[in-house]
């Protein structure tokens, strides 16, 4: 237990708070812990934490990426038209090309920090203001409406009907969060380059000076954030069944904030798959029970907002140390 | 000459020659290619356009400096004219005299420099990383906002506030006058005063500063306050430009002043930076969005512009660094 605190404190504090959170909503109201509810807020919150896996590697490498949300919507777009001119296609295709595409724009990112030793959040601003505008300039705007069929139906790969009627169901949009988010631990738990993402997030020029190669490290982090921002796009417009080009534009932020409160340090070296996972459903369960409580939708984002300052204001309070057995003042 | 280029480059920043070459080069080829562009409405227009942004990256301008961000800045801005907004609607509406103009004006800058500061202790107090103080600030003062007017516009304000947003003063517009002052100001705080020097020293090594004997706590604090009161400005000039008041306002003007930072030379590291390059940098932008918009262009293709530009400059440096570097080498 001691150890847990020790090694992921954030992630430690998450879990409590979160499970507080769970009794306390549990109590307060009787539609919280259903199945219904809670596979709606899974599939609702699936594509946040598809997003958070790519921007955690990023994170744990010591960058940062504005551009994701935009690039996802860019990939969206791209696909709409792949798709229409190979005739079709199935979902192998579909999720094939939405991580190709999303790697290219992620490489850019990686090239252009690393060619021209550009700081990554002036990059991915740029790219961000670059992916923005030429899309809605090619776009004008449209919305597309005529997904293959494939893409827009709905995809159940589990279902309950409970005694009051309410169906449960988990989505293809599940099954490939769980997937993310296995892919992204096994990347960065039990690879060599997954060490090698940590040592450079931690200590770039440490890093370079024992031979990891710089280079390739930036394009495995902005690769691999990239490809899970095409495949969160793909996602979304699933759940959506239309794309829209400005629809993702500012989720980058929310996002952002829910892999910090996983425990991700800006500045690299420090993250991990549980933490994102929790921080994304700290803020969606938030919002869950303040609507079961029958708050104003109004005041949902303000409440959020006040419990990230919280989080950030709290985080140094030390659990480890708290918890360790008191030894007698000399 | 080159001593006059060598005094320029002393007083106003290295970066200031190649944007105002790269300024005139714009007007040049846009004055040739776009028949209405070297005419007085478009200037006209360009002065009127500018300060909002102006004013929004200013208080950008210095937390970045200080080696920090402030997210927060377009709903602090709408904060502050709700506030104003409110004082002006329960003294009359339309009707309001300058009396709750002034009154609500302070009262606006209060509550801007309010939000500023509560980031700036947390800052500097707790030690969380700017970007996510200033990000929790931004989500909350948005939804803030948005549970006090209900996602609505709010309206109906007294006719004299025209003349603070479309004015003109001896041909010169308001606005572009109050957008100066302010960059005057912070010229000035940034180049003459202790704060600013402790505010670059802070950017610069947050941990020597310390150690050298400048409460850096304090400094911190004053550096958000100080933005969140330019913030207000932005505000109080952008509900008399649209004589309504909406949160959401300028929300696509935040990573633009960003790059506008970037843009004039500021390091995104901290420590360095000037408001002279900055404000040439902003031109700059607005007369490429205005001049691509005389073309035919949309604004989203200025915005694309925009961030190659951005990617385009910072290349060009890094290619001066290197050239810069080799030559520095041989010598």
């Amino acid at each position: 237990m001691r150890n847990f605190l020790r090694a992921y404190p954030a992630e430690a504090k998450l879990l409590i708070v979160l499970v507080l959170m769970v009794l306390g909503l549990s109590l307060a109201s009787p539609n919280f812990l259903t199945l219904g509810n809670v596979s709606s807020l899974l599939n609702n919150n699936a594509v946040n934490v598809i997003w958070a896996t790519g921007l955690l590697v990023v994170l744990i490498a010591g960058g940062i990426d504005i551009s994701f949300a935009v690039a996802a919507s860019v990939v969206q777009y791209l696909c709409v038209y792949a798709f229409a001119a190979i005739g079709g296609g199935n979902w192998a295709i579909g999720l094939l090309f939405a991580g190709t595409f999303g790697i290219g724009l992620g490489l850019i990112n990686a090239f252009l920090i690393h060619q021209f030793r550009i700081i990554s959040i002036v990059v991915t601003i740029s790219t961000f203001n670059a992916f923005f505008g030429l899309l809605m300039f090619f776009s004008s705007g449209r919305f597309l409406y005529n997904l293959p069929s494939w893409w827009s139906g709905r995809v159940i790969l589990w279902e309950h009907q409970s005694a009051d009627g309410t169906w449960a169901e988990l989505t293809i949009v599940f099954a490939v969060m769980l997937a993310a988010m296995v892919a992204t631990w096994a990347l960065i738990r039990h690879t060599t380059t997954g060490r090698q993402l940590y040592a450079f997030g931690d200590n770039a020029e440490g890093a370079r000076r024992v031979g990891i190669n710089v280079g390739l490290m930036q394009a495995i982090a902005f690769g691999w954030c990239g490809m899970m921002a095409g495949i969160g796009g793909l996602m979304q417009a699933n759940i959506t069944k239309e794309v829209v080009p400005n629809a993702l534009i500012g989720r980058e932020l929310d996002v952002l904030a829910a892999v910090v409160l996983g425990g991700a340090r800006l500045g690299g070296g420090r993250g991990s798959v549980l933490g994102c996972f929790l921080g994304v459903l700290l803020v969606a369960i938030t919002q869950n029970g303040l609507n079961l409580l029958g708050v104003s939708p109004y005041a949902f984002k303000m409440i959020v907002g006040l419990i990230i300052l919280l989080a950030i204001s709290t985080s140094n309070i030390d659990l480890a140390a708290m918890m360790a057995p008191r030894r007698k003042e000399r | 000459m080159a001593s006059l280029t060598a005094r320029a480059k002393t007083a106003f920043g290295p970066e200031v020659p190649g944007l105002v070459a790269f300024l005139l080069l714009v007007v040049v080829v846009f004055g040739v290619t776009a028949p209405k562009f070297l005419s007085a409405a478009n200037f006209g227009s360009i002065a009127f356009q500018l300060p909002e942004l102006g004013l929004l990256t200013l208080a950008m301008l210095i937390p970045i400096i200080s080696g920090g961000f402030n997210l927060a800045i377009i709903y602090t801005a709408n904060m502050a004219g709700l506030t104003l907004a409110y004082v002006l609607n329960t003294h009359g509406g339309p009707d309001a005299g300058v009396w709750p103009f002034l009154y609500g004006s302070v009262l606006a800058l209060g509550v801007g420099a309010l939000s500023g500061c509560i980031m700036g202790l947390v800052i500097a107090y707790i030690g969380a990383h700017p970007i996510l103080v200033s990000l929790a600030m931004m989500i909350f003062l948005r939804g803030l906002g948005e549970f006090l007017t209900k996602g609505g516009d709010i309206s109906g304000f007294p006719d004299y506030l025209a003349v603070l947003g479309h004015g003109t003063v001896w041909g010169i517009p308001v606005p572009l006058i109050l957008f100066l002052v302010c960059a005057a100001l912070w010229h000035v705080l940034l180049t003459r005063t202790r704060h600013g020097f402790a505010a670059r020293m802070v950017g610069s090594n947050l941990r020597a500063t310390t150690y050298a004997g400048i409460h850096t706590k304090r400094t911190l604090t004053l550096i958000y306050t100080l933005s969140g009161a330019m913030c207000a400005v932005a505000g109080i000039l952008m509900l008399a430009r649209f004589n309504s008041v909406r949160v959401g306002h300028g929300e696509a003007l935040l990573l633009v002043t960003v790059l506008a930072c970037f843009l004039g030379g500021v390091d995104p590291f901290g420590g360095f930076g000037r408001v002279v390059p900055v404000v040439i940098a902003l031109v700059v932008l607005q007369v490429l969005s205005s001049g691509l918009n005389l073309l035919g262009a949309n604004q989203h293709l200025s915005t694309a512009v925009w961030g190659l530009f951005l990617t385009g400059v910072m290349i060009l440096r890094w290619g001066a660094g290197r050239f810069g570097a080799r030559h520095k080498g041989r010598g």
